[in-house]
């Protein structure tokens, strides 16, 4: 399905330049697109080390499965296949938990960790996504937030009279979404 | 709201702080363990650099392409049928690949109409509300090897377009 997306997406872009007479300006975009996402790497590198590290101080010290024991309801109703000890939990609480406080990317080594732990326990099934990662997946995705602070300071930068006034019902549209996710998910799992 | 800014401030370093504490008092060698996970997190990056830079190049030759100025003009029709206003839809496509495009797009809407109106608001809680799905959906199922990725992206489009749908519906309720 990637594979379709992403050839989809390259295929009719080059399309539509050539009809609208956009080459020129695109052979640049190429270029530059490959050296943003260098510079995106290097800063990612960075962020996504450094939370790695506390990760695994938090992980060795026994804070991410005390974190996951208190939030075990939640994390059960969610994911009912996950056995209640499994080191899979204490990833998808953490990922959960930095998705929630708009950590960025301290969600992407959590998050990968995760996807890890829920490929352990599906290793009869090698190449296909399992009922949890798919579920795991669309919860990212659907981003609950408590509060945008990347959204509130592009406001402000943009003049905005009252940044702050996406807090409220930012928070409700993203609850809303989220409880939609959840209930997408739970029909997708049982109906396969 | 001062306060609000202020907790958002310092929410990073106290994470970092109560991680640290707590391991202290657990007694676990902090820098060692650091060091490690630091180490593997440096793999992670370069396990995901090749996604990364294949997404974004498709991106940026659909972006440059003025594609979708096209795909606004179409939809130019459905002008007021639509539950949304149409000058956001470019910005929930690209959403879905790139958050640094999608960011982009939100400063030309900001320009264009303000931040605080109808349109620049509904942008703005939609970017608050969904999250980069083809974007994480590479990064996260390639670094396992999935290639069968089920429901997940019909799922992932449908809850993009509810959440345009609910942006711009509570936009309208919090504007007026």
């Amino acid at each position: 399905m990637l594979n379709y997306v992403w050839s989809i997406l390259i295929l009719t872009g080059i399309v539509i330049a050539a009809i609208t007479g956009n080459i020129e300006n695109m052979s640049q975009g190429i270029l530059t697109s490959a050296k943003d996402a260098v510079d995106l790497l290097i800063l990612m590198a960075g962020v996504i080390s450094m939370w790695s590290g506390f990760l695994k101080i938090a992980e060795e010290s026994g804070l991410t499965s005390y974190l996951s024991e208190k939030m075990k309801p939640l994390l059960h109703f969610l994911f009912p296949n996950i056995p209640r000890n499994h080191i899979a939990n204490d990833y998808i609480c953490a990922n959960f938990i930095a998705n929630i406080l708009g950590l960025g990317w301290a969600c992407t080594p959590t998050g990968l960790q995760a996807m890890k732990a829920l490929k352990q326990l599906e290793c009869e099934r090698q190449d296909t996504a399992s009922d949890e990662m798919c579920t795991f997946l669309i919860l990212n995705i659907s981003s609950l937030q408590l509060i945008p602070m990347n959204m509130i300071a592009y406001r402000s930068q943009y003049g905005s009279p009252a940044p702050m006034a996406v807090i409220a019902p930012g928070l409700i549209t993203t609850a809303l979404t989220t409880i939609i996710a959840i209930i997408l998910c739970r029909i997708m799992c049982k109906r396969s | 709201m001062k306060l609000v800014s202020y907790l958002s401030m310092f929410l990073i370093p106290l994470v970092i702080f109560y991680i640290i504490v707590y391991a202290l008092l657990m007694k676990k060698p902090v820098f060692e363990l650091f060091l490690k996970g630091a180490k593997q997190g440096l793999i992670t990056v370069a396990e995901i650099a090749p996604s990364i830079i294949g997404l974004l190049v498709a991106v940026g030759i659909f972006r440059s392409s003025g594609a979708l100025d096209l795909i606004c003009k179409g939809l130019a029709s459905l002008k007021g049928i639509l539950p949304f206003p149409i000058e956001v839809i470019p910005l929930a496509i690209l959403k879905m690949f790139s958050s640094s495009g999608a960011n982009a797009l939100l400063f030309d809407i900001y320009r264009s109409y303000g931040t605080d109106s109808y349109i620049g608001f509904t942008a703005s809680l939609l970017l608050c509300c969904t999250e980069t799905l083809f974007y994480t959906i590479s990064i996260y199922f390639t670094s396992v090897q999935i290639k069968k990725t089920r429901w997940v992206i019909p799922a992932g489009i449908f809850l993009a377009l509810v959440s345009l749908i609910l942006s711009a519906w509570v936009a309208q309720v919090f504007i007026s």
